[in-house]
């Protein structure tokens, strides 16, 4: 036979699973059914009953709840289907989701966390029967030390922003016992910083002031020092910043905010290229959190379960939520004395966090080392800088601030040429890019960069990877130019057609459940 | 001081030398080092950081981490009476199947094209625990109970306009200290007391504390103590009489028999999703959920995501969208947006979504009947120990119960100390957190304790407590 030709790098002929699947509930069969759940035993119903009489009539539930009927085949083909139906990291080439950091995850920390020996432990088991798990959280604990410069770490939080929530309750704490609260109520953050730096701290009542770019995309110094006073709480900032522009300054904000008698708090959301090289407490941090389920690889599960491991120094640690892991001698304790003292946090999570996804970080970092933590930040940082070479070659991309310098873990580039060229909006891109199985982002709402778009690459992409992204981006900007038709009605090879949004902010349309869309769409 | 690098680690391709020179050519650099030009040199450290040597081969590491979790005693192989918040049921293997898969363990936040099947799957979550619950909207899942039922406190506050929450004295201690240190410093939460024979909430107290300033009462069903609140219908009725709302914390293990607090006037329900088709992981299995009426007024405060079915461009096709989506901090307004929103519980979302779809109607109802046969099985076999009274409350329960020791010369730490002897986890000891009850302990009892179990842990009990 004659040799295939397969040279090209796009993936032209990709189409997404599409399964055309019915909702759960149309697959109800009346008396079909999933599982048998264990009865109790005849002795037992002989001397209690049906167990039923013995609740009040008014508490008893009469109608069934309207729970679809369907056997365990038909349950498990859907559910398989919907997972077809999925783009998770493990079957694209996971770039596009910048500021995410979604590298691989290895499959035998998964195998780990799927052991009886962490699945089948209760949160309130004794100590001694969970000196495992404690240890792993300790060393855990020790490991984010090392890498933080900073003193000790819980890992409570669920989430980054969950993290930050944490590091806003330190500071009211911290400020309270100082009888500042009434006088300290701004935290200032920068534009280019995770919504969450705003969001969080807001839900305890602080002002929040943001801190413009210069024309560097530094956090304005001039604007900063105008900010800065006495009724300066904190300043909790990413950085590199969501542009990939790191604050080489950052060590002169840290000292004005010290300086007015407030704290710094550090989103380390973007670690994963500064690990090994610069630390939190050496820039002048007293505290920073760390995306257990990004930098240190534990999955992302669809949007959690997660953990913002939070760190604080050896001065701020009265006010961590408890229970703190300790060492004594060769066990591990828990040390409640944090969770009861009303002048510290208290708790933030139930119990210890989520311990499989710190089991998965340990051992990820147990097969890496000093020296593999070191090399992930140097290819992190590779990664990115030979993409955004490449990209900023194509004539109509683009990336505000510092010109011909290096950025850290992600860019944030523009389009904005090309939409002025061809009306074609970053938008559009994103759904096109589905149509060869990739993902794209443009970045948190609102745009400050016109036209966005935020790319991360992290280490785990090959150059092969890299150049098949880097292929394919640049064929779908040139039908921006050439065939833009494809592009707006893109998606055309992913799961499903253009989204009419349309009723998604009328309260007559919406419909956040099935009972609810039977109901509003009634045909009568 | 040199630092190194791991090269050709299996994880990262481009740790192979000869790429990494390519590449570095590409860029006009001739070494790794010469990345990070941005950091000033003040900043960077001078040397490797500190660490155990890297486990380089998959065996080996598997092995370590192994040998670290052979340390613990487990649930698997021990006989486990602890709930307080995290409890043991069984996890149908179907579940693990489908949250193991790798397309919903490693998706993240890609759109409603690429990522539909976790939009759907999450609608169907939302969907399907809005018929357990009845209630017409629910939101993809938080964190955990506490986060779930913080966050309904704030949105009842914004709704009515009020900072005053009513609480029962009877719940768990580290729930109300996560609610109250998401609730503050704006936010104040009273005790309400109870009935020292039932645990019923004391209505006599609430009315007492109830004011125009109420925002709202929240209370548990089941009690975190295991009784059943029976007065939900005269507790709602009181706190809408003052303006206020009503929000109920539920475990949702008890729907299939109990009735949903939205039928007794709750206006706000949270709870935990650990029991439908979570391991208990050492407390990584929580998931809260939040449910409301589908009124503008409630659905406009939920800071999380909700996902929502819409049309698309071609006829007779599902399509999945996120509902008002500039209500969350994601949206356009950052901070001016309800509280705070981003990675939380999702994949136990799907997981929950799978369990129930398992379950069916039938398979809820018959857990809730077989958990609540054998409490009672276990509270009667208990209560006949001399000196042990096995429920320290009179209300009826579902898979919980208080046993109280204090006529025992044994305390709660002793008695778990020696049933640890038998490979048995007692109950949470209550001493702390309740004092006034003395030497107690929450025990629980779901469908996966068998009767020659149960009758294991009662002859342990009769054992210690009579030698």
């Amino acid at each position: 036979m004659k040799r295939i030709e397969r040279s090209d790098k796009v993936r032209n002929g990709f189409h997404q699973a599409k399964w055309d699947e019915p909702i759960i509930f149309e697959l109800s069969q009346k008396g079909e059914r999933g599982i048998q759940v264990p009865h109790a035993e005849e002795e037992i119903s002989a001397q209690i009953g049906d167990g039923i009489s013995a609740i009040p009539s008014n508490m008893r539930r009469l109608v069934p709840p309207a729970l679809p009927e369907i056997s365990q085949p038909r349950v498990l083909r859907h559910f398989m289907r919907l997972s077809q139906e999925t783009l998770g990291a493990d079957v694209n080439i996971e770039i596009g989701q910048g500021t995410c950091t979604v590298k691989y995850s290895p499959k035998v920390n998964d195998a780990l966390g799927r052991l009886p020996g962490m699945t089948a432990l209760h949160p309130n088991q004794a100590e001694e029967t969970v000196q495992g798990i404690l240890e792993i959280i300790y060393k855990t604990d020790c490991f984010m030390r090392e890498i933080s410069g900073l003193d000790n770490f819980t890992f409570q939080p669920g989430s980054g922003s969950q993290g930050i929530l944490t590091m806003a309750s330190i500071i009211e704490k911290y400020f309270e016992e100082r009888g500042e609260s009434s006088q300290r109520n701004e935290i200032i953050t920068t534009l280019y910083s995770h919504p969450s730096d705003s969001a969080a701290p807001a839900v305890k009542g602080y002002k929040i002031i943001h801190i413009p770019p210069d024309e560097n995309g530094y956090p304005d110094f001039e604007a900063f020092k105008l900010a800065v006073s006495e009724k300066t709480a904190a300043f909790l900032v990413a950085n590199p910043e969501d542009t990939g522009v790191y604050n080489l300054r950052v060590q002169e904000f840290t000292a004005l905010v010290h300086k007015h008698g407030g704290l710094c708090g550090y989103d380390q959301a973007n670690a994963n290229g500064l690990l090994g090289v610069t630390r939190a407490k050496d820039a002048g941090f007293d505290m920073c959190f760390f995306n257990l389920h990004k930098t240190f690889s534990t999955p992302h599960g669809c949007g959690g379960p997660a953990c913002g491991a939070t760190g604080v120094t050896a001065a701020l640690t009265k006010y961590l939520p408890g229970p703190l892991v300790e060492q004594h001698q060769d066990r591990f304790i828990l040390n409640n004395s944090n969770t009861y003292d009303p002048t510290s946090v208290g708790k933030v999570r139930s119990f210890l966090g989520v311990a499989p996804v710190i089991l998965k970080a340990y051992s990820w970092i147990m097969s890496m080392g000093a020296e593999g933590l070191y090399e992930v930040t140097k290819v992190a940082v590779l990664n990115n800088n030979y993409m955004y070479k490449k990209l900023m070659e194509i004539e109509c991309v683009d990336a505000p601030y510092i010109k011909g310098k290096q950025r850290i873990e992600q860019v944030r580039y523009t389009l904005e040429k090309m939409t002025k060229d061809t009306g074609i909006t970053t938008g559009d891109i994103q759904r096109r890019m589905m149509d060869f199985g990739m993902h794209y982002w443009s970045s948190h709402h609102p745009f400050h960069v016109a036209e966005p778009m935020t790319l991360e690459p992290t280490e785990t992409p090959s150059k092969e990877d890299l150049d098949e992204y880097i292929a394919t981006l640049t064929q779908v900007f040139k039908e921006a130019y050439e065939n833009p038709d494809i592009i707006r009605s893109a998606p055309n090879r992913s799961v499903c057609h253009r989204v009419d949004g349309s009723g998604v902010d009328d309260p007559k349309q919406w419909c956040i459940t099935w009972r609810s869309y039977l109901k509003k769409t009634q045909v009568n | 001081m040199a630092i190194n690098g791991f090269k050709n680690h299996p994880y990262i391709p481009n740790s192979v030398p000869e790429v990494q020179q390519q590449m570095l050519a590409e860029l006009g650099l001739e070494s790794l080092e010469d990345l990070h030009a941005e950091v000033p040199e003040a900043l960077k450290l001078k040397a490797n950081m500190n660490f155990p040597k890297a486990i380089p081969s998959e065996f080996e590491l598997r092995k370590h981490v192994e040998k670290l979790l052979a340390k613990n005693d487990n649930c698997a192989d021990n006989l486990n009476f602890l709930g307080a918040g995290c409890w043991q049921h069984y996890v149908p293997a179907i579940c693990d199947e489908i949250n193991s898969r790798g397309e919903f363990l490693t998706a993240y936040g890609g759109e409603m094209y690429n990522d539909f099947g976790r939009f759907q799957t999450l609608f169907e979550y939302q969907s399907m625990m809005a018929e357990l619950l009845d209630m017409d909207v629910v939101n993809v899942p938080t964190m955990d109970w506490a986060q779930a039922a913080a966050t309904s406190l704030r949105m009842a506050s914004r709704i009515t306009n009020r900072k005053e929450f009513l609480v029962p004295e009877l719940m768990d201690l580290e729930k109300f200290l996560i609610m109250k240190n998401y609730c503050g410093p704006d936010i104040s939460l009273t005790r309400v007391s109870y009935d020292a024979a039932t645990g019923q909430l004391d209505v006599d107290d609430l009315q007492a504390k109830l004011s125009q300033n109420t925002a709202g009462v929240y209370f548990e069903n089941p009690s975190y103590l295991g009784f059943i609140e029976q007065q939900g219908k005269t507790i709602s009725d009181m706190v809408h009489a003052v303006g206020g709302l009503s929000v109920v914390g539920v475990d949702p293990s008890s729907l299939g028999v109990l009735t949903p607090p939205s039928n007794y006037g709750a206006d706000i329900v949270c709870g935990d999703l650990q029991p439908l088709g979570m391991h208990m992981s050492y407390g990584g299995g929580q998931a809260g959920f939040i449910a409301t009426r589908d009124e503008e007024k409630f659905v406009m405060e939920f800071p999380s995501r909700l996902f929502g079915i819409v049309p698309t461009s071609v006829a007779g096709e599902y399509g999945f969208d996120d509902i008002a989506y500039d209500r969350t901090s994601f949206g356009h307004h950052r901070e001016h947006g309800k509280e705070y929103v981003g990675t939380q519980s999702a994949l136990w979302g799907i997981t929950a979504g799978v369990y129930l779809a398992t379950m069916g109607p039938k398979g809820m109802e018959e857990l809730g009947q077989t958990i609540l046969q054998k409490n009672q099985y276990a509270i009667a076999e208990i209560g006949k120990i001399k000196g042990v009274r096995s429920s320290r409350l009179t209300s009826p329960g579902f898979k919980e119960f208080v046993v109280d020791f204090n006529d025992t010369r044994k305390s709660v730490a002793e008695i778990n100390k020696e049933l640890r002897g038998d490979n048995i986890f007692g109950g949470k000891d209550l001493s702390h957190d309740f004092p006034i009850f003395g030497q107690c302990a929450l025990y629980c009892v779901t469908e996966i304790h068998s009767k020659q179990e149960i009758d294991c842990l009662v002859q342990a009990i009769a054992r210690i407590v009579c030698s």
